[in-house]
């Protein structure tokens, strides 16, 4: 036990002493989340404000669902004056009873929204004028669905790239570096098993994964970028350990088949970053085309950052946990299985 | 109980392929004793050296290790052996101190073992400098030190000297003269002959993965029957003159001096003094290099 707790505490001390990876482990994924935070923060969300000129019950209908902007005007000329510059995708005009759109035909999706909202609304107050009950009922619902808004799947994709990215490189370029130092056969002269020695370093790289997680989702939380977390937000605790050891095993395997720290960065980049821009690291996934997203459910980290988006921003519950967790957990033994054939305890 | 020796060796052999790397080497190692591997590089001492360690499994033959066998890993046996590595294996950026305590507690050894390690090594007041930091020749006792902290019986050291400058090499004399005080065994290798002849009380000679002689310096460099050299300032006597003197086997001049070739130093000797002519004078001994060109007929090369 007391070997335990000083070789973590040694390697704690080393890791910490490390400006480099303290850089790549805190501040690096730190930049993509302001960054990006900052870039898409008014992206998305907006909505179409057009012109108005005169007043009724439409159009109080209108103000109140909060579909649809108005910029008011006197006179109906100034208001297709502003359409037919492409100030405005449209303006409406109402005079009694009458209601009128004048749109540009330029952007025809936003034409249509326009068009199709204030059609509902006419036809809604036509039916209420007949003072009939309506034969057709529709309701409408709101449903959490994948359009986030960018902060809110930036947090828990940027968390588990930066979390995959320290646990990789930690364990393979420990692993290579004491090979090459021969640490490793030190250890291998004294009577310890590698096993607690792998898992004092597997602990460094699990407390500095929960430090990650705490630095990125308290700077998402500021009020310039927004976030905000669901109420199960704790159940990312137990994906994070697991993603951080599924990753620690990924490590171990880069670091058992590569020779030089040199080669093992890279072949570490080479498998994360790809993983990462698959993933949904930087955007959703479930936006990309169909065989992106099939060859995504390959990848630890599209589940572990599935996983992470559910219970951070999606409130969702345990069961939520289920399939990240069999995919992580798979993925470790597997992996780890293979590093621990292709070990070697000396070049 | 009768004391098993600290080490003992037995018909080593090993190859890599064609290479046969240690070819038939036994030996034996007594508790408390200093025992010195030499040869120059690619003689076999390191793989001889990993094989008594445990490192690496024999071909063939037989190894003990205070009357355990080393291979497969024994675990019984490792808190009894210390091990220094070639390179100098530390963890990342740690300091002197901290080294110590990790590796300490790879065998379970209390902190207060560190401190004294440190004073032992000459490293007290480098206690909280950083590894990369040290010289190379404190880095050398650091890794020592390590390989001490657990006060094992016997300590295996491989070239704890070389890339040392000379007042490096000394100071680690001193250490592994104080390791051997404690009552500890010492292996070690070296290629720097005049070391072992001044540290082991045996040494092994090998080359090419065989031992050509195995004993104590001293009785290596007796047993070689080699002339003792003396030499002195150019001008004070011509080469006839000085193979004129009783017990002068052969007299050679060069730009700066004049040196003679006896195997009777003492009349030589008293007949220069009874002549005043004794300006310059070094008398040079026989060496182990002697000893290996004798052995190999190929002049010492490290």
């Amino acid at each position: 036990m007391t070997a335990f707790r000083t070789l973590s505490l040694a390697m704690f001390k080393g890791f910490v002493r490390d400006k480099a990876s303290l850089f790549f482990t805190f501040v690096f994924p730190l930049l993509f989340l302001v960054i990006f935070g900052l870039l898409l923060r008014d992206a998305g969300g907006e909505k179409t404000k057009i012109a108005l000129v005169g007043d009724g019950p439409v159009v109080s209908a209108l103000r109140d669902s909060g579909a649809l902007e108005f910029e008011s005007f006197d006179d109906e000329d100034a208001a297709v004056a502003k359409v037919k510059d492409g100030d405005l995708p449209a303006a409406l005009i109402v005079r009694g009873q009458r209601v009128d759109v004048r749109y540009a035909q330029s952007d025809q999706v936003e034409s249509a929204t326009v068009l199709g909202i204030v059609n509902g609304f006419v036809d809604k107050a036509n039916l209420a004028a007949t003072g009939q009950p309506p034969t057709y009922t529709f309701a409408a619902e709101k449903v959490e669905d994948a359009s986030l808004a960018p902060i809110q799947y930036l947090t828990p994709g940027i968390l588990s790239w930066g979390v995959a990215v320290s646990a990789v490189f930690g364990a393979a370029l420990t692993l290579v570096s004491w090979r090459r130092k021969q640490v490793l056969r030190r250890i291998r002269l004294a009577p310890v098993s590698a096993t607690s020695v792998l898992s004092s370093r597997l602990l460094v790289s699990t407390g500095v994964a929960l430090v990650q997680g705490a630095i990125f989702i308290g700077v998402a939380l500021l009020p310039v970028f927004g976030l905000k977390l669901s109420g199960s937000w704790w159940l990312a605790i137990p994906l994070l350990l697991l993603g951080t050891t599924a990753f620690f095993s990924l490590g171990m395997l880069v670091g058992a088949f590569t020779k030089t720290e040199e080669a093992a960065s890279a072949a570490a980049n080479i498998l994360v970053l790809p993983m990462a821009f698959l993933s949904g690291t930087f955007f959703p996934v479930d936006q990309a085309p169909a065989w992106l997203r099939a060859v995504s459910n390959a990848f630890p980290l599209r589940h572990m950052n599935d996983g992470m988006l559910d219970v951070l921003v999606r409130g969702k519950g345990v069961e939520a946990l289920l399939l990240p967790s069999a995919v992580l957990v798979g993925f470790t033994l597997v992996v780890a299985f293979l590093a621990s054939r292709v070990f070697k305890w000396e070049e | 109980m009768t004391e098993e020796p600290a080490v003992l060796v037995r018909d080593v052999r090993k190859s890599y392929g064609e290479l046969k790397a240690v070819d038939g080497v036994s030996f034996t190692v007594a508790r408390g004793e200093f025992f010195g591997i030499l040869g120059p590089n690619g003689a076999g001492k390191t793989t001889t050296l990993e094989i008594v360690e445990g490192l690496r499994e024999p071909d063939s033959g037989e190894v003990r290790l205070l009357g355990e066998s080393p291979w497969p890993r024994n675990v019984k046996l490792l808190p009894r052996i210390g091990v220094q590595l070639q390179a100098s294996s530390f963890f990342e950026r740690l300091t002197a101190k901290e080294q110590l305590r990790a590796f300490g507690s790879l065998y379970g050894v209390s902190h207060g073992t560190a401190e004294e390690m440190l004073e032992l090594v000459g490293l007290a007041d480098k206690a909280d400098v950083q590894e990369n930091k040290l010289s190379g020749g404190q880095r050398q006792r650091l890794s020592i030190a390590c390989a001490l902290v657990h006060d094992p019986d016997i300590v295996f050291l491989d070239e704890p000297t070389a890339a040392l400058d000379p007042q490096a090499r000394r100071n680690l004399w001193d250490v592994l003269r104080a390791i051997q005080e404690r009552g500890k065994t010492i292996v070690y290798t070296t290629h720097y002959l005049d070391e072992a002849e001044i540290l082991c009380d045996r040494v092994a000679i090998m080359d090419r993965g065989r031992v050509l002689a195995l004993d104590p310096p001293a009785v290596l460099v007796r047993g070689l029957d080699a002339p003792t050299h003396v030499t002195l300032q150019k001008g004070l006597l011509s080469a006839v003159e000085a193979e004129a003197i009783d017990g002068v086997d052969e007299a050679r001049e060069d730009e700066v001096s004049l040196t003679m070739s006896t195997r009777r130093p003492a009349p030589v000797l008293s007949a220069l003094a009874e002549r005043g002519a004794l300006d310059g004078l070094q008398v040079r001994t026989a060496t182990l290099e002697d000893v290996f060109l004798g052995l190999t007929g190929r002049e010492y090369r490290a």
